[in-house]
């Protein structure tokens, strides 16, 4: 991406040359406005604060009724590091990253040549007048901003100086473009949760600086926001939240985890809601308990015992993680207990890039162990569908009595996302096959592993059950229906077999794609998780280069027969996913392996979120080719 | 050094290792049965399939003579253990009781979610000393720095048995095997570990030494927190030679008492025959307690740097030293430290799903 960027605009650089506060002056005329369609790109140093200011101005648009999207690309360090944030404005509701941005704000010095060139043709450069432009291009609209003086103005304490400074670029930014006070004031107190000390203090300089560009810019660029109502009655939320929330109506009585980004905000959200929504009226006693363990292999250990308990159990990591819960998901599938994993990925192997995205562990996920595993898999694609499964993995985990995985990602986890708001969970809770005291008694016992419904799953107790035929000694190693020891070949065999018609009995439950068929379409598209937005926008793009692509967003693994259907009513299917091996495309060759040609990968992985352009590019480069 | 010479290892009559420490005969009234009603036989596990004269399955009987004498009712008890031989013993006590097999190693965190599930059980975990003092070094730290109320029993034998006789991390430096050569490190103490990770009851015995064992395990199993038990635990199939300090014949000459103590159950009188002023007492969980005859130069278990300085020398010298090493009533257990009231895994929906209004308000709050 930078790559193509810059052989675009390199032709536009001038050499460094003195240049006056307001260069706007020397800026192209404006043309047509350009309205509520383009993005803004902050350029700051982590740690420094930007993060508040980027969310206000995030949520000052979407309380504007213009849908918008936010990427934080940022760096694996706490302070001083290159970040930038992107905020995409569409009027068409288009979220996903794009490659362009028409607005750069820049406030750190150390990135200004490359945001420079990555500034679109006829575009806004902002930036902190303190910064020397090394180059200057003929084509874009130059603002310099007295960050600095107006930050000393407000704040005396040095130290504070920098929080302040992003304050500024929030006020100039909102009076260039038009955004409207008010709702940067409504964002604030969305931000500081209605604190209003903060609120004013932050609105001082948001005014402040506002004044001082209506003053001192004379606005050249095309660039301007206006109201709309498409936002209407929906919510902004970060995928980890959802989840935390999901899970939290979905009675999670047990988490334990281990720090790693992009997780942390996830239970971070469980420590926050938690101690608001489940406290127990009776007793004021919390009905759930949140373990920071020592570390992920520990953590996942906690969630089993506390699954083979009985309490809705789960625990949320990111790859390295996973690859700790190797050894204990194996003992949960074969011995049959539930628990809930999320896995919120990011860029691997090793420590790779922590603080980019990438869908680089469904194959670790859904085989994760040795010796013969194989685990449902739930792949959100949005927030909502973070909070739906969030529940839901708890229904499927207790029924199914297994370890489930929920692939969520970076992207997804810890970037702001508009949704609908997210509905109550309409269905009662699914405890699965749990025999009481006296059920046991009135059989005098059970067969903890027995097929005793013809769907692979057994019937099991939970400790504190005092039926004195209730209790089984539960063990990783072989073992007959009745849970005792067994090295028997028939034993082993008969239990294999069982856990293949459980896994089938999964492939029924697991929700099953989402499909837009389109008539006539010869290719079709398969995606999954985080990419959708770009995936629909992709769709849209090649339709206007007249190629027409139904799309089967997949949610779940195991696949079942909508994906063969599909298959097989498309001529040449593209897997759309971030990782490198092309994983998603691999899986469902195995599932269908006459359809095995027709499948093609349309991998990538650079750490970045996909955009449409990548996809179209990549669809319409290999259709030429067939 | 502060030891007490006590060359009987097998104890005298009583449940108390001091035979100046009258207690009740346990079950007093109908032949054989214990005060919830139930005989010994409902104790029992399937049998054993470790080796003869295993000092696993000594251990496995105290704890059968152990929990039928304190009347804990089996189907409140939870059996956890990791990999090892000592780690299959658990099938052989207590079928009436839930038990857990886990990974090599990985006993505590399962025990820390099961009984975080369901606070009100009784934790009654079994590992080796690979199992604690190699691989699971780490959870057995952590367990005992969040102090999860349950007994944790290492039946140390100085080599891992399921595997076929290798060191483990508790051998003795220079001690030779067979097999596994010449072992050129010095050995893990895993009761020194755990004192320093504050284990509040902390105690090493011997497996040829069935009274003192099911002393301190009706001690352990009243304990507020993580009890750990080191019981040296001969393998007669791999390090039973008399040179080995982890024989039976190494044991029985060289066990050096440290301290002589009783247990006393909450609903029995204490009877003692000696002065007051002798005797001390420390109170446990469920109201029973331990009670010490002070014998000059004994081991006084509340004084923990006496028994860091005691379980130094013990390591240094290769003393082969049993007892009560260390007791602290005082930390609060993991249920307490998280306010638990009732058993997590006890609630249903109606206190498990928040209501349809609390996340109506959470989501216009997200507008
Ligand atoms: C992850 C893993 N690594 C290795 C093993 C093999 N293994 C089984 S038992 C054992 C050692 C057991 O030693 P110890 O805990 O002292 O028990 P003992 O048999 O001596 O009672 C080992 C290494 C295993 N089961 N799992
Ligand atoms: S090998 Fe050793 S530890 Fe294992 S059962 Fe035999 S005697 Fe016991
Ligand atoms: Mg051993």
């Amino acid at each position: 991406m930078l790559r193509e960027l810059t052989a675009s605009t390199n032709a536009n650089l001038v050499s460094e040359k003195p240049h006056p506060t307001l260069e706007s002056n020397l800026a192209p005329s404006p043309r047509e406005p350009i309205v509520n369609d383009f993005a803004i790109t902050a350029a700051t140093k982590n740690g420094s604060g930007s993060q508040t200011s980027n969310a206000i101005l995030l949520r000052a648009l979407f309380k504007m009724g213009i849908p918008v999207s936010g990427k934080n690309i940022f760096p694996s360090n706490i302070q001083g590091r290159p970040t930038w944030y992107t905020i995409r404005l569409s009027k068409d509701g288009y979220l996903a990253r794009r490659e362009t941005t028409e607005i750069m704000i820049v406030l750190n010095p150390d990135t200004v040549l490359e945001d420079h060139q990555n500034t679109a043709p006829g575009g806004v450069f902002m930036y902190a007048d303190d910064i020397k432009l090394p180059v200057r291009r003929s084509d874009l609209h130059y603002y310099a901003i007295p960050v600095k003086e107006m930050a000393r103005q407000h704040e005396a304490d040095p130290k504070l100086r920098t929080y302040v400074a992003n304050m500024v670029y929030v006020g100039a930014i909102a009076q260039l473009l038009g955004i409207d006070l008010d709702e940067i004031q409504a964002a604030l107190m969305f931000h500081f949760k209605g604190k209003t000390k903060p609120v004013e203090s932050n609105m001082k300089v948001v005014r402040a600086a506002a004044a001082w560009a209506a003053e001192n810019l004379i606005k050249t660029d095309p660039y301007r926001v206006e109201r709309m109502d498409k936002t209407k009655g929906q919510i902004m939320i970060d995928g980890n939240t959802a989840a935390a929330l999901g899970a939290i109506y979905g009675g999670v009585g047990f988490v334990a985890w281990y720090p790693i980004t992009p997780a942390t905000s996830l239970a971070d959200a469980l420590n926050e809601y938690l101690p608001k929504l489940r406290i127990d009226p009776e007793t004021q006693a919390p009905t759930y308990a949140v373990v920071q363990a020592e570390d992920e292999l520990a953590a996942l250990g906690m969630v089993i015992g506390a699954g083979w308990a009985g309490a809705r159990a789960m625990t949320c990591t990111s790859g390295p993680g996973i690859s700790l819960m190797a050894e204990f998901t194996g003992l949960g599938y074969f011995a049959e207990i539930p628990a809930v994993i999320w896995d919120v990925q990011r860029m691997g192997p090793a420590t790779g890039l922590p603080t980019r995205v990438s869908q680089g562990d469904v194959i670790a996920a859904y085989w994760l162990g040795h010796g013969d595993t194989k685990h449902p898999v739930l792949l959100p694609g949005s927030v909502y569908e973070c909070f739906e499964f969030g529940w839901r993995a708890f229904d499927l985990a207790e029924r199914l009595q297994t370890p489930i995985f929920v692939l969520s990602d970076l992207d997804l986890g810890m970037n702001q996302w508009m949704s609908k708001p997210f509905d109550y969970p309409e269905e009662p809770m699914d405890r699965g096959k749990v025999l009481t005291e006296e059920q046991v008694n009135a059989t005098r016992g059970f067969a903890r592993y027995k097929d005793v419904d013809g769907d692979g799953i057994g019937w099991r107790t939970l400790p504190g059950n005092e039926s004195p035929f209730a209790a089984y000694f539960t063990r990783g190693s072989g073992h007959n229906e009745r849970a005792m020891l067994s090295e028997r070949a028939d034993d082993w065999e008969n239990n294999m077999d069982r856990l293949a018609r459980k896994f089938e009995t999964a492939r029924k439950l697991m929700p099953p794609p989402v499909i837009d068929m389109v008539e006539g379409a010869e290719i079709g598209i398969i995606g999954f998780g985080s990419t959708d937005p770009a995936i629909q926008e992709a769709r849209a793009m090649l339709e206007a280069k007249g190629i027409r692509a139904s799309y089967l967003r997949l949610r779940a693994l195991p696949m079942n027969d909508d994906m063969t259907m599909f298959l097989a009513a498309h001529k040449r299917i593209y897997v759309v996913e971030m990782n490198s091996d092309a994983q998603l495309c691999q899986l469902i060759r195995l599932h269908s392996p006459k359809d095995a040609e027709k499948v093609r990968p349309a991998n990538h992985s650079d750490g970045l979120p996909l955009t449409a352009h990548w996809i179209t590019e990549e669809i319409l480069y290999q259709e030429t080719r067939h | 050094m502060t030891t007490v010479k006590n060359g009987s290892i097998a104890g005298n009559g009583t449940q108390a290792t001091s035979p100046s420490i009258k207690m009740p005969t346990p079950g007093a009234g109908a032949a054989g049965v214990n005060i919830i009603g139930l005989v010994k036989a409902d104790y029992k596990g399937l049998e054993s399939t470790l080796c003869n004269g295993c000092g696993h399955d000594s251990i496995s009987s105290q704890i059968i003579t152990a929990c039928y004498e304190l009347g804990v009712k089996p189907e409140r008890i939870v059996k956890f253990s990791g990999i090892g031989c000592s780690s299959k013993s658990p099938a052989y006590f207590m079928s009436r009781s839930f038990g857990f097999n886990a990974l090599h190693g990985r006993m505590p965190s399962v025990a820390q979610g099961a009984l975080m599930a369901n606070h009100t059980l009784q934790g009654l975990g079994v590992s080796g000393d690979g199992d604690t003092g190699s691989i699971g070094l780490g959870q057995f730290m952590h367990l005992i720095r969040r102090n999860l109320r349950m007994v944790y029993i290492i039946e140390n034998n100085g080599v891992y048995g399921l595997t076929k006789g290798q060191f483990s991390a508790t051998a003795d430096i220079g001690q030779e095997l067979k097999y596994a050569g010449r072992n050129e490190f010095p050995p893990i103490d895993l009761c020194r570990a755990a004192i320093v990770a504050d284990c509040g009851f902390v105690a090493r015995s011997f497996a040829g030494d069935p009274k003192q064992v099911v002393t301190l395990l009706k001690a352990a199993l009243s304990y507020r927190g993580t009890a750990v038990l080191d019981i040296i635990s001969p393998c007669v199939t791999f390090n039973n030679r008399d040179d080995s300090t982890k024989s039976y014949s190494w044991g029985k000459a060289h066990d050096e008492r440290i301290n002589d103590f009783g247990f006393v159950m909450s609903q029995e009188e204490i009877q003692i025959d000696y002065a007051e002023g002798e005797t001390k007492e420390v109170e446990l969980f469920d109201g029973s307690k331990i009670v010490l005859k002070k014998l000059d130069g004994s081991h006084d278990p509340t004084d923990k740097q006496a028994a860091l300085r005691l379980l130094t020398e013990a390591h240094d010298k290769q003393l082969f030293i049993t007892g009560l090493l260390y007791i602290n009533t005082e930390r609060p257990n993991l249920a307490e430290t998280y306010r638990l009231v009732k058993p997590i895994a006890s609630y249903q929906q109606d206190k498990l799903r928040p209501s349809r209004e609390s996340l109506q308000k959470i989501m216009s709050a997200m507008y």
